[in-house]
């Protein structure tokens, strides 16, 4: 498995509780709302074991991490009903890419 | 701004319409089609085919969906279609597009062609049922359409049931995740994804969820192959699409216009403009200001929407009233939707009607980067959209509200149809 991962939120589930921002600043920032900014979402190796405590310290469990997809230049290329990315923990936004949308 | 851009199209009459397709019956008879009407004009759909035969040719007619998302028909078709156990279709024409009448339209003049197609991507996916959905406020619509149904029925022609449903008419609940959350009991209110509905939909099962042009022109590819569809549009965009063309425009209403055309193009089949525009907005609520002259070329982007801003509107205050109803649209699920659209209203209202603070461009600017790609559905987005076309297009209305305040025309009844009732809806509202 990849060193790196992404984070992802939630925003139906997230309250905007906050403690994100308070345990990743390094990625995680608020907005004036009181709502995740995710500045970036890759999570190298060395940040993991904070990103890990985020995930966990989130109350409402809207905060969401995944490996990040090796295949990193093309961002577009998921096909609708692709297998293998449906992972446990794989349901942060970043997979919303290139599926089907109404209509 | 050019004089051109209105003399070149103002034609003196109606241009005979050309290459329509879904609207042909009605401008052969000048009547809905009943089934009989339907069936002379083109006969039964051709279901029974063989498992792949119908998503073949959709993909290699390069059908996109009509609704808006401009996702490829056939590879949607292909993919509910292998995945595991019993699918569903969902025939969307929920329409809550204030600009758009071109589902109503369709559903009126052509309902055989709508159930049709949706009969037919039951058939392609193994569903056994299919749900036609339309907002509430059109009861009438949703009654004639269920005797539509009833008349198959007894006619032997579908293989599929075919379900009629009247959903609570909110901006968001046209969404297809809206509508599958309804059919399974909650509210008609964006669901966060995955799972998309093509994985797991109404009753868990794979659904094809598509707007009701885009099952129409399916209805029209089964019998008559991708080549033909192809003829008219263009390489990239194939075949036809129908828009809505209101605004300072000779004859407002819905036209069948080929893929990949101007919006020039597409007001010229409504006579064009009536005055010198200011502007025209493409693609509705969610869509994106076009400034005049438009480009004669560029290709409208499959936008379902056209309005015509006669020069003599406040481009500003026409957003922020849209603005205005977005926020208040909200499901009120995702914090920076319920909190964010409305800030930007706000914003977008002192720029309109108010007097601009000195800080207003700069919290502006910021509050639009907030929004795209935190919510569960893409309500944020559509508004950012927007309101970022809006300073672009009308950016020297920006610098004189900046500097002189509200110009003589902010206080003009809007030329936008923007609903009233702007209360959110309460938590029953919703189902």
């Amino acid at each position: 498995m990849s060193e790196t991962h992404e984070l992802g939120v939630d925003f139906a589930a997230c309250d905007g509780h906050g403690l994100c921002a308070e345990l990743l600043p390094e990625r995680i920032g608020l907005d004036e709302w009181g709502y995740p900014v995710v500045r970036d979402a890759v999570v190298p190796g060395p940040l993991l074991a904070h990103a890990r405590r985020a995930v966990a310290a989130c109350p409402v469990l809207a905060l969401r991490l995944r490996p990040a997809p090796d295949r990193t230049p093309t961002r577009q290329s998921g096909q609708p009903g692709q297998p293998g990315q449906s992972g446990r923990s794989a349901s942060g936004q970043a997979a919303v890419h290139g599926l089907p949308p109404s209509g | 701004m050019n004089p051109e851009a209105t003399t070149a199209l103002a034609a003196p009459e109606m241009p005979v319409p050309h290459g329509v397709r879904l609207l042909g019956g009605w401008y052969a008879t000048g009547r809905p089609a009943g089934l009989s009407d339907h069936l002379d004009r083109h006969g039964p759909a051709p279901t029974g085919r063989a498992a792949d035969a119908l998503a073949d040719d959709v993909e290699r007619a390069g059908l996109t969906g009509r609704g808006g998302g401009g996702f490829p028909t056939g590879r949607k078709l292909r993919t509910v279609a292998g995945r595991r156990g019993p699918a569903v279709v969902v025939a969307n024409g929920m329409e809550s597009e204030p600009a758009s009448r071109k589902d109503e339209t369709l559903l009126a003049l052509a309902p055989h062609l709508v159930l049709d197609g949706a009969v037919l991507a039951a058939d392609a996916t193994g569903a056994a049922t299919v749900h036609l959905c339309l907002p509430r406020t059109r009861a009438d619509q949703a009654e004639s359409l269920r005797r539509a149904v009833d008349e198959r029925r007894r006619a032997g022609l579908d293989p599929a049931e075919v379900r009629v449903h009247t959903l609570p008419h909110h901006f968001v609940s046209s969404e297809e995740t809206s509508l599958v959350s309804w059919l399974n009991g909650g509210g008609a209110r964006p669901a966060p994804t995955p799972p998309r509905p093509f994985e797991k939909g109404v009753g868990k099962r794979p659904t094809f969820v598509a707007n009701v042009e885009t099952l129409a022109h399916v209805a029209l590819i089964a019998r008559h192959g991708p080549e033909w569809f192809r003829e008219l549009g263009s390489e990239s965009a194939p075949g036809t699409t129908l828009v809505t063309l209101s605004g300072a425009v000779r004859n407002p209403g819905v036209y069948e216009v080929p893929m990949g055309g101007s919006a020039r193009q597409a007001l010229a089949a409504a006579g064009g403009p009536t005055r010198r525009l200011g502007a025209v907005l493409a693609g509705g609520f969610f869509g994106s200001w076009l400034p005049v002259p438009l480009d004669p070329v560029a290709p409208s982007r499959g936008a379902g929407v056209l309005v015509a801003l006669p020069e003599d509107a406040c481009g500003l205050s026409e957003t922020a009233g849209v603005l205005a109803y977005l926020g208040a649209q909200s499901a009120g699920q995702c914090g920076p939707c319920t909190f964010g659209v409305p800030s930007v209203a706000e914003d977008f209202a002192e720029l309109a009607w108010g007097r601009p603070g000195p800080d207003l461009m700069e919290r502006l600017d910021r509050r639009l980067g907030l929004l795209p790609g935190r919510g569960a559905c893409r309500h944020p987005d559509g508004a950012a959209r927007l309101a970022a076309s809006a300073l672009r297009a009308f950016a020297d209305d920006v610098d004189r509200h900046l500097r002189y305040g509200p110009c003589a025309h902010a206080g003009d009844a809007p030329v936008l149809p923007v609903p009233a009732g702007r209360a959110v809806a309460a938590e029953e509202g919703w189902r």
